[in-house]
């Protein structure tokens, strides 16, 4: 074994679920009580004396000059206190992103606050109306007068680049990850089978739209932003910068979020100007989108074109994938850069083995709603691309699906397994731990692969279209540097946990306090989490990329270990007893082994005979409190198996799920009930990707779905049967826990095992090239 | 997504409603029944009604019951109220029962009125639809007097109906029908809940081993529901089967003149017209 692992920290297997107490086990969620009796506090339950709501002046035009914005007739409604438009913001920059590689030339291409004499897409923000009340601050806009004249637009990626400003292409960036000769690899196959396939545009839809609250507080001189989500200490250094302000002087509130899924809680110009507008109109500034801008305006993703090949030898062994990406990134580059292309391009091969791959994207701006990353970004696109090709490749060789996978499989003993790219400053990946195989072979097995395909051909033979599909991913996941939390004990011996996470109705208060729980030898329900407030802890990574579990639970460990330390030191002290005999049991120091009523001193006790000026401090720091961190240079690699069964309907087109499975090694589960939820709920709006929902647009740049009549989320009777298979095979060696996250492997492979399975219903492999599958499209497949 | 001004006027008679009607229709007044399309129009401010004279109050309106050989249904009747077939309606209250499931969802149908739909008239309605197949007459009112539009003569297109903008579509009648009579609905839509691409409703009475006075209506397919001749043709005097089935659907699919839309070409709707008319008729077989 080769060894990847040099110079970096590794962990021992870590207590499977029935050596703990409470981690991994199925705890009922803390978080719940005020969610299901209505007693949430939601952007939109937030309210401060005063506020006077935003309401935006959008484009109607995807592209476009401005030549003149009439403010007058609006500003005389009663009622309305301002109406901005560019001219009244220009000292504020465009809304930045998070640094990535090529960043600096992708700043050109960022979205400024408000239009700055162009409009690039349907929705662009104009003007802002300040009003006493949001009806008379969406009367008010109505009356606003833009008046614009119209561009040629960009409608398709793949169409020759157009001009996103004089001299500048809407071709932002060229992307390329490679390693291995690809020519070579092309020149020697055996078989070789090239794909023109397409991912539609869609992307996450939270129940909860985007809503921003800006509160100036005089007293402190400190600026607040509420409604925040996701990545609240970031959005924070961002704002920071952009508005010029001392750190000290702005913070973020998170509060209840009606989900993120990568794109609610990052930072948008609304967020930007209720700020600038609180600071400015001396009065608090309230703005709640409402749905028919959330589908016009929040970050969508997923659109992409592949022309790519496949080159196989005569075992079926893959010698090597060649992708060119039409990427499309709408009409800015938003919070994250490049990303969403880069992270397709990193992870193409997956979990295969193979020697050579070329992948090149084409970063381009069009005339439509920005992107940015949604749920599994890059992965649900790569997978469903490379997926399709493996079960093309195996289809022109004869070969059986499964059987084609398995020859291909990064096996155990390679493990961990180096991928690095011949481009400079393009991160490797490390996959930490796998075996592949093992999870396909439970999977089949729970899935009755076998069974199921001889029940397929069975009705088939009836004249029914059923099939099965498959679809092999690897996640990634925890990446980090670095994170940290605070804990301490009260004298009731309630524990409070500050971290720098954020929920976003994943359960994260649950799992931070099972962590903690199981570390320090308390109830975990004892255990209050903080999380989302920029003033309670200076740093947080939030909640994204499936990190929350695995970097701050890591710390939450550390933390809540060294808590313990604490305790029992001072424990030893007053129980007269060597710290090594003692252990903390429901809160409270006992003598390992005693039977009860033996030696025993409760946390709460012990936080009392701690506090300031305290005898037995003897110079020590006072309170039963600590801080800790926890680094890791390394991310983690979970990885899946998704089993779609569908049937289709010849006749109207219709493909229906009839069944799926996801077989998913998370190395440890810290709630398995908790990952099962976010298994399922990922696949439902994987199935929506796959089957039903899609941002469609005009030739002219209009956007086609802008309600729930027209962008088809699928609801609970669209939803199959989803089994769950979690298993914990391969613990993360990179963390004490050995966990790997779980937001994102319930949607990474619908779009490919969906995919595979009407092909096998149609009996024609590589029929699907395009997602959506739409009964329409779908009838133009049969015609 | 908040609705323009209006005026909110809850009168509790009929004949307040009706003057105040014939007062506000001038300026773009509106009834509101259950504002399950009304309010959402609203909402987008693609409808800014000045006046909404909400009928959910008005004594009366609220009548469901049988007439003779019809069934009278007043303007706040629920869609709800059609979720259990009433014996006392015979094969229309079965074949009610079997239309109003696939209308919207549940919450929808406890607001939303029979009426209403009809005065609404969206293309893909099975109201509109159950009413032109079954042959139903609307009593339309205003403050002058009433009169009574059949069916045939209601519907013009797309949201587009024969009431004049001060009359209030008091009631509908459906006919009832013949004991024994077939009837059967199929619609095909992308999600459960969601307006039709494509339906059919069909009744027919089987004598003598052959299927007579067939009634074959589509919904979805073209501007506003209507029967189709070509199929109820090819139907009666045949026996009831797969291939008169067939043969009523490719009949309908010939004479079709489909409605498109951005993600629908005209060649998918006409396809799926002789699919639903099939699919109706064999349910009405089952
Ligand atoms: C999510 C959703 C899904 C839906 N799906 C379906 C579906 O699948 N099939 C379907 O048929 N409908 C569907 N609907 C519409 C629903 O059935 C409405 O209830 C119906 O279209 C209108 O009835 P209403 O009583 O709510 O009328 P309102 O919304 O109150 O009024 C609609 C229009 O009719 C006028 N009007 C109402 N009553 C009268 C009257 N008595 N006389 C004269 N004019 C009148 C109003 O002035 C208004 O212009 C759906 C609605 C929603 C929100």
């Amino acid at each position: 074994m080769t060894d990847h692992f040099a110079g970096a920290k590794t962990y021992p297997v870590p207590p499977t679920t029935e050596q703990r107490t409470i981690l991994g086990k199925r705890a009922t969620r803390l978080e719940d009580p005020p969610l299901v009796s209505g007693r949430g506090r939601y952007a939109g339950d937030i309210n401060f004396p005063r506020q006077l709501h935003m309401r935006m002046v959008r484009s109607s035009m995807a592209n476009g000059t401005i030549k003149s914005v009439n403010v007058a007739e609006a500003l005389k409604v009663p009622g309305v206190v301002a109406i901005w438009t560019h001219e009244d913001i220009k000292e504020l920059g465009p809304v930045d992103f998070r640094a990535d590689r090529g960043a600096e030339i992708l700043k050109p291409y960022r979205q400024p606050v408000l239009a700055k004499g162009r409009a690039r897409y349907v929705g662009d923000p104009i003007a802002a109306v300040f009003a006493e009340d949001p009806y008379v601050a969406e009367d008010a806009a109505d009356l606003v007068e833009v008046e614009m004249e119209e561009l040629p637009v960009v409608i398709d990626s793949w169409a020759t680049p157009g001009e996103f400003e004089p001299g500048r292409s809407t071709e932002g960036a060229l992307l390329k990850h490679s390693f291995g000769d690809i020519e070579a690899a092309f020149k020697k196959a055996h078989t070789i089978v090239e794909l023109d396939l397409f991912t539609g545009r869609h992307s996450g839809v939270p129940m909860e739209t985007r809503g921003a609250l800006g509160y100036y507080d005089a007293t402190k001189d400190i600026l607040e932003l509420h409604g925040a989500a996701k990545v609240p200490h970031r959005n924070r250094e961002t704002l920071v910068k952009m508005l010029g302000r001392a750190p000290k002087g702005l913070h973020v509130h998170e509060s209840h979020v009606g989900g993120g899924f990568g794109i609610r809680g990052e930072l948008y110009p609304e967020d930007v100007l209720v700020l600038v507008a609180a600071m400015r109109l001396g009065r608090p500034i309230k703005w709640i989108e409402d749905r028919r801008e959330h589908l016009m305006c929040a970050n969508q993703g997923r659109e992409q074109r592949h022309k790519c090949r496949i080159a196989a030898d005569e075992n079926g062994r893959v010698l090597g994938i060649d992708d060119e990406i039409f990427h499309d990134q709408g009409a800015y580059v938003r919070t994250h850069g490049a990303n969403v292309a880069n992270r397709t391009l990193c992870m193409m091969t997956g979990g295969y083995d193979i020697p050579a791959y070329r992948g090149i994207a084409h970063y381009r701006l069009t005339n439509k709603t920005p992107c940015a990353t949604y749920r599994a970004p890059g992965r649900y696109e790569s997978t469903f691309v490379r997926e399709r090709l493996m079960d093309a490749l195996a289809d022109k060789m004869g070969l059986d699906r499964i059987e084609l996978r398995r020859r291909n499989l990064i096996t155990k003993a390679q493990m961990p397994y180096l991928i690095e790219f011949e481009e400079q400053g393009v991160e490797e990946l490390l996959y930490d731990s796998g075996d592949y195989e093992l999870l396909l072979d439970k999977g089949l097995k729970a899935f009755r692969w076998k069974e199921r395909e001889a029940e397929c051909a069975a009705r088939r033979a009836k004249g029914e279209a059923v099939g099965i599909g498959i679809a092999f991913f690897v996640e990634e996941s925890g990446r980090g540097p670095s994170d940290g939390a605070k804990m301490s004990v009260d004298v009731n011996g309630d524990v409070e946990l500050i971290t720098g996470g954020a929920s976003l109705g994943q359960g994260f208060e649950t799992s931070m306090a099972q962590i903690a729980a199981e570390a320090l030898g308390v109830d975990y329900q004892k255990i209050t989490v903080v999380h989302g407030q920029t003033d309670r802890i200076a740093q947080g990574i939030g909640a994204h990329a499936a990190r929350a579990t695995v970097l701050t639970g890591g710390a939450v460990n550390e933390t809540a270990l060294k808590l313990r330390a604490k305790a029992l030191e001072f424990g030893a002290e007053l129980l007269q007893l060597p710290v090594g005999d003692l252990d903390i049991v429901d809160g409270v120091i006992v003598k390992k082994g005693a039977p009860p009523g033996g030696p025993s001193l409760s946390l709460g006790d012990l936080a009392k005979k701690l506090a300031p000026g305290a005898k037995l401090l003897n110079g020590r720091d006072p309170h039963l409190a600590v801080e800790a961190w926890f680094n890791t240079d390394h991310t983690v690699f979970p990885y899946g198996i998704h089993f779609a069964q569908v049937r289709v309907d010849r006749q109207t087109g219709q493909t229906v799920c009839e069944n799926f499975l996801i077989a998913y090694d998370i190395g440890r589960a810290v709630n398995p009930m908790m990952v099962e939820g976010q298994l399922v709920g990922g696949c439902v709006q994987g199935l929506g990707g796959a089957l039903y929902e899609e941002f469609a647009y005009s030739e002219s740049g209009e956007p086609l779905a802008v309600t729930f009549v027209d962008y088809l989320l699928p609801t609970m009777r669209e939803a199959p049967q989803i089994d769950v298979m979690i298993t914990e095979d391969a613990p993360s060696p990179m963390n004490p826990l050995g966990i790997k996250g779980a937001g994102e492997g319930g949607i990474n492979g619908v779009g490919g095992a969906i995919a595979s399975a009407i092909d096998d219903a149609l009996g024609k492999a590589g029929a699907v090239v395009q997602l959506p599958v739409t009964p329409q499209r779908m009838k133009a497949m049969l015609a | 997504m908040k609705p323009a001004a209006f005026l909110y006027h809850a009168p509790r008679t009929l004949e307040a409603a009706l003057t105040l009607l014939a007062e506000v229709a001038p300026q773009d007044g509106r009834i509101l029944a259950g504002g399950q399309s009304l309010v959402p129009a609203m909402a987008f401010r693609l409808a800014r009604p000045t006046h909404l004279v909400d009928i959910n109050g008005v004594a009366g309106l609220d009548r469901l019951a049988i007439d003779g050989n019809v069934l009278s249904v007043g303007a706040t009747v629920r869609h709800a109220a059609f979720h259990k077939a009433d014996p006392a309606f015979g094969v229309l209250g079965a074949l009610l029962a079997d239309v109003v499931h696939n209308i919207a969802h549940y919450p929808i149908r406890t607001r939303g009125t029979m009426c209403g739909s009809l005065a609404h008239a969206d293309p893909a309605s099975e109201w509109c639809l159950t009413a032109i197949t079954l042959g139903a007459e609307m009593v339309a009112k205003t403050a002058k007097g009433a009169r009574r539009i059949p069916a045939a003569d209601y519907f013009q297109g797309i949201m587009s109906t024969a009431l004049e903008p001060d009359e209030l579509l008091a009631e509908v009648r459906l006919p009832l029908l013949a004991n024994g009579t077939k009837h059967g609905f199929y619609e095909f839509n992308r999600r459960a809940g969601d307006f039709a691409i494509g339906m059919a409703l069909v009744t027919y009475r089987v004598e003598n081993g052959k299927i007579a006075d067939a009634h074959v209506g589509i919904g979805g397919i073209e501007g506003s529901p209507r029967r189709v001749p070509e199929a109820e043709a090819a139907l009666n005097g045949q026996a009831p089967g797969k291939v008169a089935f067939e043969a009523a659907g490719k009949a309908t699919a010939a004479v079709v003149d489909p409605i498109e839309d951005t993600q629908t070409p005209a060649s998918y709707r006409r396809d799926l017209a002789a699919t639903v008319v099939s699919r109706a008729l064999e349910r009405a077989a089952a």
